[in-house]
């Protein structure tokens, strides 16, 4: 595109964010404001994801974006579009191919593979953020490893509910130091953000933060010796594709409300669908 | 049937397309210029330009045209712009006392050096609504009588107080002021970072603070000692000349409050002040932002925190921007469902397990 630079963002805001992008993978999980930019779409939109992404882009990968785990939800097309209009960039909707996957709200199913960078796109980075509003005090909360508040919030979900009440943006502890939220992704996604060999980068840029896990970083759900983390799913199958360890969309499909249950993933369910054409 | 996700790239090309065919309205009425926006909808425009910080009438002419007379629409227009172009520099700070005002009141003085101007203000018009203006092919009102201009100096009120220190000093500085645009908000800020943030920020949202301050949530007893709106040369230094020259000027509307405050054991009893400083004619907001600064500056004055929205500095600044409220509260209508299903299992099973009376299982 004619009088923007490639992917949008200038030499001067890409070096900005690389630094910090550089500081994050160096404390992983630490929190680095940064000195996030107007985006030509709303912020809560992914602006952050796609401040990080135009960081990351060269000319010669090729870039994936989900939402929802699915390559045509409506802002995945937008985003995808944005980049192809501003980098010029190769787009693919297989996981595999991909050398950035721009996501929304899930990992994929696919695991990921060593040179591969994954760029989650966070509202509110602050894993105590509900627990304690003001900045200046979760600040202070993770420099001093307090995380008393989020055990006891923890704590208190089990002796209501019988068991942690957090069913995404579960919270996790990354290398044993800073507790971390790891996006709205599904808790059944949480296990994939350990020891993954792919470079995992986090933007928020509401919120002026981005945060990072170097590859295979140990990431570790919070939770209790007696009530151990269990990531969930619902208890079908695909009705598309038959896989039974995906997670899934639930869809109703008449007015008397039958389910119908299919990967969110959609990469993953077409390539099961049809193995020998997995590129749409 | 599983389509609800698909053809999403189509829905949202059609959607432009209807989008396009709606801001247009219907053809047989004659398009509107950004000149028209521009000069008759010139408080609108100075509100897009305010609050997307970047002074351009045709441009936020355009983006008001563009977003359909969306005022927080046009405001992100205009900032996803702004963040575009490059930094030449810096300029020098304006002097407001020299401006060349059109109107400047003070509510503190009967008269004073310089005297109360009006200027062209709603203030004393009767709200009633004039169908003579619905009529087509009006002519232009009659010109307006002019006086002679004055060469009289314009002295702030503030100033005139501070001879006699009834009102607190304002110590000037040549700190580098900070740059909300090019650097993350840290906390807790400086009253200059506090300003630059309330200066963008959505009108509303300060005019509802300023209000609760008012109703005696975080009470300041504001006067408002000096209201001026006018045009203020624009300087900067340019390196290769080694002085500064005039690159422009611009609209400013600047707010004065002066504040009780009872003294303390080592200060005796003094005004205090609240400022505003808005760009173009926009004299609610630069009132409501004297009130809130006001109010944000109990810590540094030795007051209270009484627990009001106005007085919290974190609360304030961190829920100003009206792009990114806007934002944040839109984005819900993105597709939650992964999350959402998440919660459908989770809520499922702890209504299963409050039936059978066991935990939970998976």
């Amino acid at each position: 595109m004619s009088g923007y630079n490639f992917a949008y963002l200038d030499e001067q805001t890409k070096r900005m964010l690389r630094r910090a992008l550089l500081k994050a993978l160096a404390i992983p999980g630490y929190q680095v404001p940064f000195a996030s930019r107007e985006m030509p779409m709303p912020y809560g939109w992914g602006t952050g994801g796609v401040q990080v992404t135009a960081a990351c882009l060269t000319p010669q990968d090729r870039l994936k974006v989900i939402d929802q785990g699915a390559d045509d939800t409506t802002n995945a097309v937008s985003i995808r579009r944005f980049f192809e209009r501003t980098a010029g960039v190769a787009t693919t909707t297989s996981t595999a191919e991909a050398t950035v996957i721009q996501t929304r709200h899930r990992i994929p199913e696919q695991p990921l593979q060593e040179g591969q960078i994954l760029v989650y796109q966070v509202p509110i980075p602050e894993p105590l953020r509900f627990l304690e509003p003001r900045e200046t005090e979760t600040r202070r909360m993770h420099e001093l490893e307090d995380y008393g508040l989020m055990h006891v919030k923890l704590y208190e979900d089990i002796a209501r509910h019988g068991e942690i009440a957090t069913a995404y943006a579960y919270p996790v502890k990354v290398g044993g130091r800073y507790v971390m939220d790891p996006s709205p992704i599904p808790k059944f996604d949480n296990p994939k953000l350990n020891g993954n060999p792919a470079i995992q980068l986090f933007g928020a840029g509401r919120e002026c933060r981005i945060y990072a896990l170097p590859p295979y970083t140990e990431v570790v759900p919070l939770d209790f010796e007696d009530h151990p983390f269990r990531p969930g799913r619902a208890d079908h199958s695909c009705a598309l594709c038959g896989a039974q360890e995906s997670y899934l969309d639930e869809l109703i499909t008449d007015d008397r409300g039958t389910r119908l249950y299919c990967c969110s993933d959609t990469d993953f369910c077409a390539s099961r669908q049809a193995p020998s054409a997995t590129e749409a | 049937m599983y389509v609800a996700v698909k053809g999403g790239e189509r829905a949202i090309d059609a959607a432009h397309a209807w989008l396009a065919e709606e801001r247009r309205g219907d053809p047989a009425v004659p398009d509107l210029s950004p000149a028209q926006i521009r000069e008759q909808m010139s408080l609108a425009v100075n509100r897009v330009m305010a609050e997307g910080s970047l002074y351009d009438p045709d441009l936020a002419a355009l983006a008001l045209k563009q977003a359909r007379g969306d005022l927080v629409e046009a405001v992100f227009l205009l900032r996803a712009y702004r963040t575009t172009l490059p930094r030449f520099g810096t300029s020098r700070p304006v002097d407001t006392a020299q401006m060349a005002v059109t109107r400047r009141i003070s509510a503190t003085f009967k008269d004073l050096p310089g005297g109360q101007i009006l200027g062209p203000t709603f203030d004393y018009t009767h709200r009633l609504l004039d169908f003579a203006l619905a009529a087509e092919g009006l002519a232009p009102p009659p010109p307006a009588p002019v006086a002679e201009p004055s060469s009289d100096p314009l002295p702030h009120v503030t100033a005139l107080l501070g001879l006699d220190g009834l009102i607190e000093e304002e110590p000037a500085s040549d700190t580098p002021a900070p740059d909300l645009t090019r650097s993350p908000l840290q906390l807790p800020a400086s009253r200059a970072l506090r300003l630059q943030a309330l200066a963008r920020a959505d009108e509303g949202f300060l005019l509802s603070l300023a209000y609760s301050t008012q109703r005696g949530y975080g009470r300041t007893h504001a006067f408002v000692g000096e209201l001026r709106i006018g045009t203020v040369a624009v300087e900067a230094d340019l390196p290769e000349l080694g002085f500064a020259i005039e690159i422009g000027e611009i609209e400013l509307t600047e707010c004065e409050s002066v504040n009780q405050f009872k003294g303390s054991k080592t200060e005796p009893a003094q005004f205090t002040r609240g400022y505003g400083l808005v760009p173009g004619q926009s004299e609610r907001k630069a009132i409501s932002m004297s009130l809130v600064d006001r109010a944000l500056r109990w810590q540094e004055l030795g007051e209270d925190f009484t627990g009001a929205p106005a007085q919290d500095e974190e609360f304030v600044l961190s829920h100003c921007d009206n792009v990114q409220a806007t934002g944040f509260l839109e984005h819900i209508k993105l597709p939650h469902y992964v999350d959402f299903q998440a919660e459908l299992e989770l809520i499922r099973r702890l209504r299963a397990a409050a039936g059978s009376g066991a935990e939970p299982q998976e």
